[in-house]
């Protein structure tokens, strides 16, 4: 037995564990990070890998909280998850990534804990639709990224940029649309109101959204693919097989600087702008820490910072940031964006999924 | 060796492991699904607890049937496409020597161990416009400029049937190795032509194998889901497309669960129809 012992616990071992120990002290932030800690949870994969990357590591260099990053899936998966843990008292993490239609679902039972946005003097920083209430003016949520889907061509088959949304309804343009296969995640509705209902209030009634749909039909013959996946319309886009369609700016911008084909244009009409919130659960402990990360990560510096390493667009004042045109016109635009009506996918959802689906389907 | 029927409850005790494994993995989880297609659904939320047949009235409409019936068709299309050219393949295959029969068995088997993802983007390039084997028949001068031949019909149906062809070839490899050849010797020496004693004693004599082979090619083809997306229109997408909709994007669990269950309960009542009309056949 203590033959055993010996070899075991050999020469190497024990310098390596004083090694760590000795190193474990010569950086006191991690011990000090041991105590005050977050869960913070992000959209798995490029999100997640981006923020670990750039974001965190920052993060507790300043203020000295460890974060422990959740990979969160989306969809409303994750949604499911936090409701289930709060209402047994625990919070798989205390602040999350939501997107706005998650939001409104999770205000529906008051999941997210209203924020005191005295302890977030950067919220000021915000563009105002970026701070996401409750009906009764409580904070639930402070926008974390916004991105835009905007139209894309492929510059060998389209020598000049479309200028309008209303390309789509071109007959010139037979059989070479890519367009988002769902009704929640093209906001195709809302495109269609504003490019010709006047605006995404049209949205406001059965009749208008009939109109819309009956409007929408038109687009069809010219629709060669509905996408789920993003690689395929990206490929097809790049190689020309599909010249025009519906796209993620930033993507596109990337795939034209590494010498494709492509352009992300900004209709007169306006981009669609998508956007999460940082949201905190009504289960979590650390109210104080998520109001020191929720503060943070809205100052300029960082959005910009975002911008740059992750290609998002800012949720706070252009003028505030130092981003430089170049780097703003790579993730956002100033034309004034479509913004979807995420409460028609909380109240309408299911009505409006079949609505679309007999429209592309049948 | 003799068959026994077995005596004391031990004799049983071989069964117990696959009887779990098919109660785990399949009757719990299947009978979930039925219980969930009952749920009621929380517009905004998930879902809770009941005993409704709203999911059941909502799949029940000339849409979903449209989907369905097209769903069948398409299956059927390619379990007969498959059989067709598997059954003359895989006949002339075992008349062929041992080795060229390995190199062959392996070149399948090979086409199985590839995705439905890799056998979607393949088949969606060799289709293309840009990349396709069109521009291949352009510079064979076959045609005047190269096209699409998809997202189409006929793009969807020869990606399932190229997927589904290994499969129909290894279930009637068995049947046709073991095909007694005096069988096709005698009708030979009776004086029929190679291609009618194909058709007038091999195919006879495999019927229940052909069956057998359509069924389970049927099945196999009615759950696939992604090639139908890759390579067709929307009107192509089959009821598994629509069901993935509802249950990953919608979240709408008991909708899917009952599109689901419906699906399940037409493929058994059609090959139940089968095996019946199968048994009469032979009793005539």
């Amino acid at each position: 037995m203590t033959e055993f012992l010996k070899q075991t616990i050999g020469r190497r071992a024990v310098l390596g564990a004083g090694l760590a120990g000795v190193s474990m002290l010569a950086m006191p932030s991690i011990l000090r990070a041991q105590d005050k800690s977050l869960k913070v949870g992000v959209y798995g994969g490029y999100f997640k890998d981006s923020f670990d990357k750039n974001i965190f590591p920052e993060f507790t260099k300043a203020t000295g909280i460890a974060i422990e990053a959740i990979a969160e899936p989306t969809g409303e998966a994750w949604l499911v998850q936090l409701e289930q843990a709060a209402k047994a008292g625990q919070a798989p993490a205390d602040v999350s990534m939501m997107s706005q239609v998650a939001m409104l679902k999770g205000q529906a039972t008051e999941l997210w804990a209203p924020l005191d946005v005295a302890k977030i003097k950067n919220a000021s920083n915000l563009i105002d639709r970026f701070v996401n209430k409750y009906p009764d003016g409580r904070v639930a949520g402070i926008g974390a990224v916004s991105w835009y889907i905007t139209l894309v061509t492929n510059t060998d088959v389209y020598k000049e940029a479309p200028t309008s949304w209303a390309a789509f309804w071109d007959p010139a343009n037979a059989d070479k649309l890519g367009l988002l296969a769902l009704v929640s995640n093209s906001f195709l509705l809302e495109v269609t109101a504003k490019t010709y209902f006047g605006g995404t209030n049209a949205l406001d009634t059965e009749e208008g959204l009939e109109k819309a749909f009956a409007k929408l039909a038109e687009v069809k013959p010219n629709v060669r693919l509905w996408y789920r996946d993003e690689a395929q319309f990206e490929q097809a886009l790049k190689s020309g097989e599909i010249p025009m369609g519906q796209y993620y700016h930033d993507v596109t911008g990337l795939a034209a600087a590494d010498g494709n084909p492509v352009r992300s244009t900004f209709p007169k009409e306006g981009g669609i702008q998508d956007s999460g919130c940082w949201a905190l659960s009504r289960a979590s402990q650390k109210v104080e820490e998520a109001h020191i990360f929720i503060d943070y990560m809205s100052q300029a510096s960082i959005q910009a910072t975002l911008s740059r390493k992750v290609g998002t667009a800012p949720t706070v004042k252009r003028e505030l940031t130092d981003l430089t045109a170049e780097e703003f016109a790579a993730v956002s635009s100033d034309i004034e964006p479509i913004i979807p009506r995420y409460d028609l996918y909380q109240t309408k959802s299911d009505w409006l999924n079949q609505k679309w689906t007999e429209l592309i389907v049948g | 060796m003799r068959r026994e029927a077995p005596h004391r409850l031990a004799d049983y005790g071989p069964l117990f492991f696959p009887a779990m494994m098919l109660i785990v993995f399949f009757v719990v989880p299947f009978a979930t699904m039925i219980a969930v297609s009952f749920f009621q659904r929380q517009q905004g939320g998930f879902y809770v607890p009941a005993f409704e047949l709203a999911n059941y009235q909502r799949f029940l409409s000339l849409f979903f049937a449209n989907v369905l019936g097209f769903s069948l068709m398409l299956a059927i299309a390619v379990a007969v496409c498959c059989v067709v050219l598997a059954v003359p393949f895989t006949y002339l295959l075992t008349r062929m020597a041992r080795k060229v029969q390995v190199v062959w068995l392996v070149a399948l088997l090979s086409v199985l161990s590839l995705s439905e993802v890799i056998i979607g983007f393949a088949w969606s390039t060799l289709f293309s416009r840009t990349a396709g084997i069109t521009n291949l028949l352009v510079m064979a001068g076959l045609m005047s400029e190269a096209k699409a031949l998809l997202p189409s019909f006929g793009a969807v149906l020869t990606g399932m049937v190229y997927q589904a062809f290994p499969y129909t070839v290894l279930v009637l490899y068995p049947a046709l190795v073991r095909l007694d050849p005096t069988l096709t010797e005698a009708a030979r020496t009776l004086g029929a032509s190679p291609v009618k004693a194909f058709f007038t004693v091999v195919v006879p004599a495999l019927r229940n194998t052909i069956t057998a082979t359509l069924i389970m090619v049927f099945i196999f083809a009615l759950g696939s889901y992604l090639l139908p997306q890759i390579l067709g229109r929307p009107q192509h997408w089959t009821l598994s497309v629509l069901i993935t909709d509802q249950a990953i994007y919608q979240s709408n669990m008991p909708f899917a669960a009952a599109m689901a269950v419906f699906l399940v309960l037409v493929t058994l009542g059609l090959v139940a129809l089968t095996v019946i009309a199968g048994r009469k056949g032979e009793a005539a």
